[in-house]
């Protein structure tokens, strides 16, 4: 069984015990909101930095499936399938 | 040792734009500074709580990519720590999200514990645990004239709370909306307005909708707030049933700064700006003004500020501390930090060239709990 990965900025990694990459075991195919859910439930304080209390991707927080940023695919619908690489990047914003 | 023990210190805590930084001061005239703490997240809101053994102080934190939350900190600054659900979090059938926490108010001191939050979008928050988990205000956010209040420029938010010695009543103030009072401790509302001009509005006089910036409580008077409000400065002597203009004797009606006296009634300190279209200090002269008649007269206080001055101040850029004589502080959208240690007769720069100003608080601390790094040599 493939673990699917997510790396985090280093930003964030304070927030996940210093990690900068943080697993969840997949038997098959997973939303991203999904391994959002996996890979953030020991860590409220990461959840609530990526998406706020109703649930939405805060909106210049960025997530690549496969190099695709998943606002361009299917949102936290978007399936991600064992082995593969999910980043989390900011996005290029303010001044 | 014994009288260093007693002795009194000053904390000036700034909120701006890229972080927040914290002033110590024995005098009220030379400033340390340390920071910046939370480097690129804006600081809106502010609550130094002082009623417990150690001064707590509660930060409103808002990052662009990472969002609001509220964080405390026990040591002045030394560490912090953010509940790990949340301080304030919207619950799920609101179907809402956090966007910006805009007021924390510590409640009296017969109310250990208690303190209030004002919120965007429109809502407002009591804790009961010193700030760290906060409940929403259901018969606010229930309210039936909910869906007609508006977004100021900037933002739509409950951004001034005044809870009077009895606890009983509650007068807030939003953009867009206006005064709204409660006379059961917050379980209801009503607007508010009568006398407060909407002359953005189709109807002027309109019970609610009015963008009033900011309202602050009479040390002593029962009943009497202030208001300077989107265009006009106003008081009440009947808790918000009608306003009246007070703006004679000012250079302008127009700012986003009240702040009242803590102790003596009669007093509060404005900031004007020339106008909604021209957001500066009238002919580019910042300068206070100071009632002590309960708005019949102001007087103008400019004494150690600059010469000309092209920023604005914002609604939470002020504050007062409880010393005798009261000190006064605000900052600019310039990043300019002013105090006065004599009730705005006479300032001093604390600090320039920060990020825009967004919210100030002071507090009067022992010098015991001031950390011995933050103490100038």
């Amino acid at each position: 069984m493939a673990d699917i990965t997510v790396v985090l900025p280093s930003v964030l990694q304070p927030l996940a015990g210093g990690q900068s990459v943080l697993t969840a075991p997949a038997g098959g195919a997973v939303t991203v909101g999904a391994l959002l859910d996996a890979v953030t439930g020991d860590y409220p304080v990461l959840a609530r930095r990526l998406r706020d209390e109703t649930g939405t991707l805060r909106r210049y927080v960025n997530i690549y499936v496969n190099g695709e940023e998943i606002r361009r695919l299917k949102g936290l619908e978007t399936e991600v399938a064992a082995g593969q690489e999910v980043l989390i990047i900011q996005s290029v914003a303010g001044g | 040792m014994g009288t260093m023990a007693n002795a009194e210190s000053y904390i000036l805590a700034i909120g701006t734009k890229k972080g927040l930084w914290l002033a110590h001061s024995t005098d009220r005239k030379e400033w340390s500074l340390n920071g910046p703490h939370f480097l690129m997240s804006e600081i809106p809101s502010i609550g130094i709580d002082t009623r417990g053994d150690s001064p707590r102080i509660m930060v409103g934190v808002r990052s662009e990519h990472w969002g609001p939350t509220v964080a405390h900190s026990d040591d002045l600054g030394a560490t912090w720590t953010e509940p790990e659900q949340g301080a304030i979090s919207f619950p799920e059938d609101t179907e809402a999200a956090l966007e910006r926490v805009w007021q924390i108010y510590p409640d009296a001191e017969s109310r250990p514990g208690v303190v209030w939050a004002g919120c965007e979008p429109i809502s407002v928050w009591k804790s009961t645990d010193g700030g760290e988990h906060f409940e929403l205000n259901r018969g606010l956010w229930d309210h039936p004239h909910r869906s007609e209040w508006g977004a100021g420029y900037g933002g739509a938010a409950a951004h001034s709370i005044v809870v009077d010695p009895s606890g009983e009543k509650v007068h807030i103030a939003m953009s867009t909306g206006g005064v709204y009072r409660s006379l059961d401790g917050g379980t209801s509302w009503e607007a508010r307005n009568k006398g407060i001009s909407a002359y953005f509005m189709p109807d002027p006089n309109p019970e609610f909708g009015q963008c009033v910036h900011k309202i602050a409580a009479d040390a002593a008077v029962d009943g009497r707030l202030y208001a300077q409000n989107h265009h006009g400065v106003y008081r009440t002597d009947d808790d918000g049933e009608n306003w009246e203009s007070i703006a004679e004797g000012l250079p302008a009606d127009f700012g986003f700064v009240m702040l009242t006296h803590p102790r003596r009634s009669g007093t509060a300190w404005v900031v004007p700006l020339k106008a909604d279209g021209e957001r500066i200090p009238p002919d580019g002269r910042l300068a206070v003004h100071r009632t002590d008649d309960a708005g019949r007269s102001w007087k103008r206080l400019e004494t150690g500020l600059p010469d000309h001055e092209y920023n604005s101040v914002l609604r939470d850029a002020a504050s007062v501390d409880t010393a005798e004589p009261v000190g006064v502080y605000f900052g600019t959208r310039g990043g300019a930090v002013y105090a006065s240690a004599d009730e705005g007769e006479s300032f001093t720069e604390v600090v320039s060239h920060l990020p825009d100003v967004l919210c100030v608080r002071a507090a009067v601390v022992s010098d015991a709990v001031v950390p011995a790094a933050s103490v100038p040599a």
